[in-house]
C-alpha cells in the first residue's frame, strides 16, 4: 500500500513509509485531537509503529505579545493559554509578577484564588474525562461530565461575567468580590458534584469495555514520567507522588487537609481515575477554604496601575489541572515585561505521545492522547 | 402480472417502508438518546419533533452530491446502493402475520442470513473507492467485523431450524411453542449482540468510529448517498429487531389478526430501543477485542445453544 494518501506536500521529504506501512495523517482538524493536534501516524495494519505529533497550529505568539503590553494587560493574554483552565494561567502569571514586584496579597484574595482554582480544576478535569470518554465512544458520559463542568462555568460567570476567559486573578489580588449567596451555591455544587462523580465512576469506569480499552494501554513508567518532565495527573497516574500544592506549598494550601491521589499502573485508566479522585479532593479544599475565609480586602491597596518592577527576573509555578505550570518573567525596569516564558505542563505531557503510542492500535492512540489531556492553547502558546 | 413487475412493486414498497422506518428510527434514537443524556431531543418541528427527520432528509436530498477527485467514480457512486439493496431484500422473508410473508420460500432462513451479508461488499467498495486512508481502514475493519459476526449470528438462528425441522419461516411459526423462549435464550443473546455488530452500531461501530476514523467508510460521502448509508444502518436495525421479535418472541402468534401484527411491531420496537440504549451507554470496543468477542465468546455460546437444543429434541 502506498503512503501517499493523506500525506502532506510540505512533509513528503520527512515521511517515508516503510514496507507494508500506511501513513495516516490525523488532524489538525479531527474529532479527537483535542483542538488542533496533528499526529502523523505510521500504521502496520492497525498497529501504530510510529506516531509523530506536529504542533504549532495554534501558535499565537503570546509570549512575544506580552513584551508589548503592560503587566496588567498581559493577564487577559494568559487567559488564552490554557483556555479550559484560564484561572491557573492567571494565577501563575500573577504570582510571578507579585514575586517580581514584591507585592503582598491580602489573605481573602488568596482564599478566593484557591476556591476558583480548585473549581477550575474540577471544570478542567470534567472536560478531560468527558472528552476521554468521547474518544472511546461513550457519548453519554461526555454529556454527564459536561453537565458538571457547566455548573462551575455558571458560577464563574456569576463571579466575573465570563464563561471561559476570566481575567479574574490580577496582580495584587482578584478582580471582583464574590456576589451574595455565591459561597452557598458553591457548597451546594460540591455536595451535588460528589454524587455526579459517583455516577460517572459507576457508568464509565465500572464498565467492562472501558476497562478493556483503558487498562494496560499507554503504560508510562515512573522513571519515564520523571525523565520526560511529566507532571500533574499524567505523572501521578504512574505513581509519582508529586504535587506542587503539597511539595512546594504556595498560597494558603498548607492550611488545608487534602490527599494527593496517585495511580499504580501508569496506564490510561489510572491517569483518568486520578483526575476523577482529584475532583473529590478539590471539593474538600473548596469546603475548607470557604469555612476558613474571613472578610477583608481582595486587592492590595495603593497598587499603581502601571507596575514597573525593579530590573531582575522571577519564576513561580503552581499546580494546574495539567501539572506544573510555571511563568518566568524578566523585567528591565519598564512598565512592560522584557521577556515572558511559560513552562507549559501540557507541552511536556504531549511529548510522551510517541513513546506511549508505539505498538498500540490506532484506536488506542486517541485514548492515549485523551489521557495526556493536552490543551493546545498552552502547548503552542 | 409478471414476476418482474411484482419485484418492482415490492422494491418500491420495501423502499418506502424502510424510509419510513428510518425516519421514525432516527427520531426515536434521538429521543431515547436525549432522555439518556438528560436532554429532550428534537421537539420543534411537528408534534414531539416528529418532522425533524423529514426536514433533515429534505436537507440531505437537496445537498450537493460530492465525489472526491481521487475517488474511483463509478464504484464510489454505486457502493451505497450495494449496501442498501441487500438490507431492503432481507425484509422479504419475515412472516408479518399469520400465513403471510412477502416471499414464502423454503430457504427463508438461509436467505435472511446470506443476502444481507452482500452489503459487506458495498461497505468495502465504499471504503476502498474513496481513496482516503480513514475510509480504507474503516472499510477493511467493516469487512472483517461483518464477516466475523456472520458466523455466531447464523449459528444463533439454527436452533429454530432444528426445532421446527424446516428453513421455511412460516413452518417455523406453525411449530412455534412458548417454551422456545427459555430454551433459546442463549441464542437470543448471541443474536442480539451479533446483530448490533452486523449493522455496525455502537459499541461495535468501529468501521465508522468517529473518534479515530472520523466517519470510516462513508467519510467522503455527502447528501443523499450518505443518507442511503444511514438508511441501510437503520433498515438493518429494524430488520434485525423484526426477525428477533418473530422467532424468539413468537411475533404475531400471541394475539389474533391485526392485534398480532401490532404486537410484533411493539416487540420489535422494544428490541430496537434496547439496541439504541446499548449504543448510548457503552464505550466502543477495539478491533482486536471485537474479534475476540466474536470468536471466543459468541461462537462458543451459539454452539453450546445448538448442543442444548440437540439434546432436548429427542425428548419432545
Amino acid at each position: 500500500m502506498t503512503g501517499e494518501i493523506g500525506s502532506d506536500a510540505c512533509f513528503t521529504d520527512r515521511i517515508e513509509p516503510g514496507v507494508d506501512e500506511l501513513v495516516v495523517n490525523v488532524g489538525p482538524s479531527h474529532p479527537s485531537t483535542h483542538g488542533v493536534c496533528r499526529v502523523i501516524v505510521h500504521l502496520d495494519g492497525e498497529v501504530v509503529t510510529k506516531a509523530e505529533p506536529v504542533i504549532g497550529y495554534l501558535h499565537r505568539g503570546i509570549e512575544k505579545m506580552a513584551e508589548n503590553r503592560t503587566y496588567l494587560q498581559v493577564v487577559p493574554l494568559t487567559d488564552r493559554l490554557d483556555y479550559v483552565g484560564s484561572m491557573y494561567a492567571n494565577w501563575a502569571y500573577c504570582r510571578t509578577v507579585e514575586r517580581l514586584a514584591g507585592i503582598q496579597v491580602p489573605e481573602r484574595a488568596e482564599y478566593l484564588r484557591v476556591i476558583v482554582c480548585e473549581m477550575q480544576r474540577i471544570a478542567s478535569h470534567m472536560m478531560s474525562l468527558g472528552s476521554a470518554a468521547a474518544d472511546t465512544g461513550a457519548a453519554t458520559m461526555f454529556i454527564y461530565a459536561f453537565d458538571q463542568r457547566e455548573k462551575v462555568i455558571e458560577a464563574f460567570e456569576e463571579l466575573c461575567g465570563a464563561r471561559l476567559t476570566y481575567n479574574y486573578v490580577r496582580p495584587g489580588g482578584v478582580s471582583f468580590e464574590i456576589p451574595e449567596g455565591w459561597t452557598e451555591r458553591v457548597l451546594q455544587f460540591c455536595r451535588d458534584h460528589r454524587d455526579g462523580l459517583e455516577l460517572m465512576d459507576r457508568l464509565f469506569f465500572g464498565n467492562v469495555i472501558t476497562r478493556d480499552r483503558m487498562k494496560h494501554v499507554g503504560v508510562l513508567s515512573p522513571e519515564d514520567a520523571v525523565a520526560w518532565g511529566a507532571s500533574g495527573p499524567v505523572a501521578r497516574g504512574s505513581g509519582v507522588n508529586w504535587d506542587l500544592r503539597k511539595h512546594d506549598p504556595y498560597s494558603v494550601y498548607p492550611r488545608f487537609d487534602f490527599d494527593v491521589p496517585t495511580g499504580s499502573n501508569g496506564d490510561c485508566y489510572d491517569r483518568a481515575r486520578v483526575r476523577l479522585f482529584e475532583c473529590y479532593e478539590s471539593c474538600r479544599i473548596i469546603e475548607q477554604a470557604i469555612s476558613q475565609m474571613q472578610p477583608g480586602p481582595i486587592r492590595t491597596p495603593g497598587l499603581p496601575r502601571l507596575l514597573a518592577p525593579r530590573p531582575g527576573d522571577a519564576y513561580d509555578h503552581i499546580e494546574s489541572a495539567r501539572g506544573a505550570l510555571g511563568v518566568y518573567l524578566v523585567s528591565d525596569g519598564s512598565v512592560r515585561p522584557y521577556r515572558m516564558k511559560v513552562r507549559s505542563p501540557a507541552f511536556c505531557n504531549l511529548a510522551l505521545l510517541p513513546l506511549l503510542a508505539e505498538g498500540h492500535m490506532l484506536s488506542d492512540l486517541v485514548v492515549i492522547l485523551g489521557s495526556l489531556d493536552p490543551v493546545f492553547g498552552e502547548v503552542d502558546r | 402480472m409478471s414476476g418482474l413487475a411484482w419485484g418492482a412493486l415490492y422494491g418500491l414498497a420495501a423502499g418506502l417502508v424502510i424510509a419510513i422506518a428510518a425516519l421514525i428510527g432516527v427520531w426515536g434514537e434521538r429521543k431515547v438518546a436525549g432522555r439518556i443524556q438528560m436532554r429532550i431531543g428534537p421537539q420543534e418541528l411537528g408534534p414531539f419533533g416528529l418532522l425533524q427527520t423529514l426536514a433533515d432528509t429534505l436537507k440531505l436530498v437537496l445537498k450537493e452530491d460530492i465525489t472526491p477527485a481521487a475517488a474511483d467514480v463509478r464504484i464510489f457512486r454505486i457502493a451505497p446502493l450495494i449496501v442498501f439493496a441487500p438490507i431492503a431484500m432481507s425484509f422479504v422473508i419475515i412472516p408479518y402475520a399469520s400465513g403471510f410473508a412477502p416471499l414464502d420460500t423454503s430457504v427463508g432462513i438461509l436467505f435472511f442470513m446470506a443476502v444481507p451479508a452482500i452489503s459487506v461488499i458495498g461497505v468495502l467498495l465504499a471504503g476502498w473507492s474513496s481513496r482516503n486512508t480513514y475510509a480504507t481502514i474503516g472499510g477493511l475493519r467493516a469487512a472483517a467485523q461483518m464477516i466475523s459476526y456472520e458466523l455466531p449470528r447464523t449459528l444463533s438462528i439454527l436452533p429454530f431450524v432444528l426445532l421446527a425441522g424446516s428453513m421455511r419461516p412460516l413452518d417455523i411459526m406453525d411449530e412455534w411453542r412458548w417454551w422456545w423462549i427459555p430454551l433459546t435464550f442463549i441464542a437470543f443473546i448471541v443474536y442480539f449482540i451479533s446483530s448490533i455488530a452486523e449493522v455496525n452500531r455502537g459499541p461495535f461501530d468501529l468501521p465508522e468510529a468517529e473518534s479515530e476514523l472520523v466517519a470510516g467508510y462513508f467519510a467522503d460521502y455527502s447528501g443523499i448517498r450518505w443518507a442511503i448509508f444511514m438508511m441501510a444502518e437503520y433498515g438493518g436495525m429494524v430488520a434485525a429487531a423484526l426477525f428477533g421479535a418473530v422467532f424468539w418472541f413468537g411475533g404475531y402468534l400471541h394475539l389474533p389478526g391485526a392485534l398480532g401484527v401490532i404486537m410484533l411491531i411493539a416487540v420489535a420496537t422494544l428490541l430496537a430501543v434496547a439496541m439504541i440504549w446499548v449504543k448510548w451507554t457503552f464505550p466502543r470496543m477495539r478491533p482486536d477485542q471485537l474479534m475476540g468477542t466474536a470468536w471466543k465468546v459468541l461462537t462458543p455460546m451459539a454452539l453450546l445453544q445448538l448442543v442444548i437444543v440437540g439434546v432436548v429434541i429427542p425428548w419432545l
